[in-house]
């Protein structure tokens, strides 16, 4: 619980800092997709992602931990049918966790927290429905 | 600077991910899954970082200008229209379905989690798709210069 709120903390601190310094909004999925498709123009969202890189190594050193080494040919397919969904629906709705979820709420947009009660739900309901399957 | 200052804030944004347990799908997905063995920790990570970037964003928006760049970048669309509640729904399933979000994805990958990496390229055909064949004219980057106002 003490780290899910340490966590918690340094995402908000991350998303302060690059409105700080820079006066960007930190939404992954738009910064993901400005780095993988226009690069050229503007280089800090590839800068920003591969510090994601470096932070999570980091933090893997701080928990004495590594992400798992292997994925089921199960959990592959979700997997492919999840990546698909999840890269069509953040650019199609502006954003995901980060920026509407984290970003957007705390500039009190309504598109956003309409975005992330949808997101929320919609997510919730999936998975349990999965479960069930 | 202005790239060391991305830099750092992705460095401190991907420690957030992995101690809050965001890099974990099957803990996103204990807490999407409403059941017996429901996992409510990571209202916890998502209401720490708002508040935190709720205060903080009120702190920065007293100044005129960020610190490296000319001007603030919000975004400006305020309409709520079809594209942002189908959009949301879509990710929504998506993230459901997998447990996957975009930035625990990207930590993922580069912490060599082989779920994240076959999960982002599953997740680069669905960018490419919208924006290909689904993007508005204009739709590129919603978000144009202007000033603070958090």
């Amino acid at each position: 619980m003490v780290m899910t709120i340490i966590g918690g903390g340094l995402i908000g601190l991350a998303a302060v800092w690059l409105f700080l310094s820079l006066g960007r909004v930190a939404g992954i999925s738009g910064i993901a997709a400005n780095a993988l498709l226009r690069s050229r123009q503007n280089l800090w969202p590839l800068l920003f992602v591969i510090g994601l890189g470096i932070g999570g190594w980091i933090a893997y050193g701080i928990l004495g931990a590594r992400p798992v080494e292997s994925v089921s040919f199960e959990q592959s397919l979700g997997l492919i049918v999840g990546g698909l969904l999840v890269g069509f629906g953040t650019r199609m709705g502006s954003g995901c966790t980060s920026g509407h979820g984290v970003c957007g709420m705390a500039r009190l947009s309504k598109r956003s927290l309409v975005a992330t009660v949808n997101f929320l739900a919609v997510g919730m309901l999936t998975a349990t429905v999965m479960g069930l399957l | 600077m202005s790239h060391f200052s991305a830099l750092l804030a992705g460095i401190i944004f991907g420690m957030g991910l992995v101690l809050a347990g965001m890099t974990d799908p099957d803990k996103v997905l204990a807490f999407l899954t409403l059941n017996q063995y429901w996992d409510p920790s990571l209202i916890f990570v998502l209401g720490t970082a708002l508040i935190v970037t709720f205060v903080g964003y009120r702190l920065v928006g007293m100044r005129a200008t960020p610190l490296f760049d000319g001007e603030f970048h919000a975004p400006l669309a305020t309409t709520i229209d079809t594209r942002l509640l189908a959009g949301a729904s879509i990710f929504g399933v998506g993230w459901g379905v997998a447990g996957f979000c975009p930035g625990p994805a990207l930590v993922g990958l580069m912490t060599f989690d082989p779920r994240a990496a076959v999960f982002l390229i599953a997740f680069t055909l669905g960018v490419l798709v919208y924006e290909r064949w689904f993007s508005l004219p204009s739709g590129l980057e919603r978000s144009k210069p202007r000033t603070a106002d958090g």
